[in-house]
């Protein structure tokens, strides 16, 4: 594997006296698109929160460029090169479009020029004045992609951006994510559908009561079907 | 001259623009009382104290340290915001993760210790101010004096300045994002908490602009702010909690209000907010401008 961008060893996470994580180990190369698949409640969504310092209590290491992150606030994790997109989407309803558009800062140079976000995806020009949780559900998917491409974070975090929607805008999104990967980014995303997550990824990590227990590449898919199916439960 | 159900126009127009200054103030200080109510859900009943800071602030730097009004009005905002941050850094950032009661009783105790303290040391027989703007206009229909006109028109001005900051610009875009999602806004990268403490400091220092505007219209006394406070929370519960356009539309207006009712019916003048804010509360209780929590 090339120089691995991201590095998660033995990550503990909690919530109050909930034990949620329990040894999450994974590690994502430079350029890369991994998911972590699994049931509800596996614990996908808390390590992308463990990851991003959005949780109250957490240890082990989160190693991002070589850089430990584990004692760092989750606005300095940002500030490292990091972005997350949350599950439900997190767009404000006391910002326009253009405002939720604009809300995170430049955390480094890189970023998507805000004409660029607008070629891709044109429906939130045209409607960049709207309250933004007045967009349909695909459009607010979208701009809450979009507004953290603006960045320059080398790192995403994507929590289930596929949830809830019609085919045609899961294909879309799928399109957006590519094109992600060749311009150089790298994806985490966290997905129950596995038959998206094949189109996109690179590798997919299996999670299961809080930690790894298996990694499948995505070459590897087809042969592993049967055995991903008694994973998921599908 | 005209005469409206009986009432000359001196009088009228008196009252009137006595309401406006009311407002002004009614306006200012729930403005701040929004300010802090939005981002941190804090129900600051320490604001009437820190009202009071702001004319004594202004009056201990004319006696002890001869600066006039104008650099007053500069100063005091910034001390006593100053100790705003202190006492958000130090007390009520400790209770975040409590019911929003904690921090009402909080800031409630706080208060009536800075009351207790400036009483201790000043009496509560009250201290003369001067008027920087003295004189007047005789506009026909009634005398205009200077500086209750500046009040006016300087309140007005700084309540347009904070609500174009807050609705309009980049800093505001964060702090009402953070209003709904904090951990959100902070995992973009911007410290929450330190926009937080610094909306504190905006909040109080803006309660201590209105007492340095308060100063040469009323005695400086430990108590001018607790006689306040309670007309203003009835205001921002009229606005909306957390309504920045509602306390400053609704400021303004309750103050004409009252003072019409004083023309025409005295004996209601001192309640009639408050049975506004009873019917506003049952007919629609997130307010007139505010929107459901």
């Amino acid at each position: 594997m090339a120089e691995a961008l991201l590095q998660v060893r033995d990550l503990h996470g909690w919530y109050g006296e909930s034990h949620i994580l329990h040894g999450m180990s994974f590690e994502v190369a430079r350029g890369e698109v991994v998911t972590l698949l699994g049931r509800n409640g596996a614990g996908k969504t808390t390590t992308m929160r463990a990851v991003m310092g959005m949780l109250p209590k957490r240890a082990g290491s989160v190693r991002f460029q070589g850089r430990e992150l584990i004692s760092l606030k989750s606005n300095q994790i940002a500030r490292a090169g990091i972005a997350i997109c949350p599950e439900e989407r997190g767009i404000f309803a006391s910002l326009s479009v253009r405002e939720n558009l604009m809300l995170p800062p430049r955390v480094k140079d890189g970023g998507l020029e805000v004409e660029e976000i607008y070629r891709l995806f044109p429906n939130l020009r045209e409607r960049s004045a709207s309250q933004g949780t007045k967009l349909s559900g695909g459009e607010q998917q979208m701009l809450a992609i979009a507004r953290i491409l603006r960045t320059g974070a080398e790192l995403l975090l994507l929590d289930e951006p596929t949830e809830g929607l019609a085919p045609v805008i899961v294909q879309q999104i799928g399109n957006t994510i590519r094109m992600l990967r060749q311009n150089g980014f790298t994806i985490v995303l966290v997905e129950q559908n596995f038959h998206f997550a094949a189109t996109v990824a690179d590798r997919h990590y299996v999670v299961e009561h809080g930690h790894v227990i298996d990694m499948i590449p995505n070459a590897a898919l087809e042969a592993n079907r049967e055995k991903l199916k008694t994973y998921l439960g599908v | 001259m005209f005469e409206l159900l009986g009432v000359p126009p001196q009088a009228l127009m008196g009252q009137l623009l006595l309401g406006l200054i009311n407002g002004a103030f009614y306006a200012l200080l729930s403005l701040g009382l929004a300010v802090i109510f939005g981002l941190m859900n804090v129900i600051n009943f320490t604001h009437g104290a820190q009202y009071m800071m702001g004319a004594f602030v202004a009056w201990m730097l004319l006696q002890y340290a001869g600066i006039p009004y104008w650099g007053a009005l500069v100063l005091a905002p910034i001390i006593v915001g100053a100790t705003g941050i202190v006492i958000e850094r130090l007390l009520i950032s400790r209770l975040y993760h409590l019911d929003h009661l904690y921090g009402l009783l909080l800031t409630f105790g706080l208060a009536l210790i800075i009351e207790g303290l400036f009483r201790q040391q000043y009496g509560s027989s009250g201290l003369p101010y001067t008027n920087p703007i003295p004189g007047g206009q005789n506009l026909g229909f009634m005398f205009l004096p200077w500086y209750r006109g500046w009040v006016v028109a300087f309140s007005l001005a700084v309540c347009l300045v904070t609500w174009f900051t807050i609705e309009r610009t980049k800093l505001g875009a964060y702090l009402r994002a953070a209003t709904e999602r904090p951990e959100l806004v902070q995992a973009f990268g911007v410290n929450v908490p330190r926009m937080i403490t610094l909306t504190y400091g905006v909040g109080v220092g803006l309660a201590a602009l209105a007492g340095v505007l308060a100063a040469p219209i009323y005695t400086v006394n430990p108590t001018m702010g607790s006689n306040l406070i309670i007309v203003v929370f009835a205001v921002v519960v009229i606005g909306g909690m957390g309504s920045i356009a509602g306390s400053i539309v609704t400021g303004f207006g309750l103050g004409v209000v009252e003072g019409l009712t004083k023309v025409f019916w005295p004996e209601a003048s001192a309640t009639v907010i408050f049975v506004i804010m009873a019917i506003v509360l049952m007919v629609r209780p997130q307010g007139l401008f505010g929107t459901p929590r």
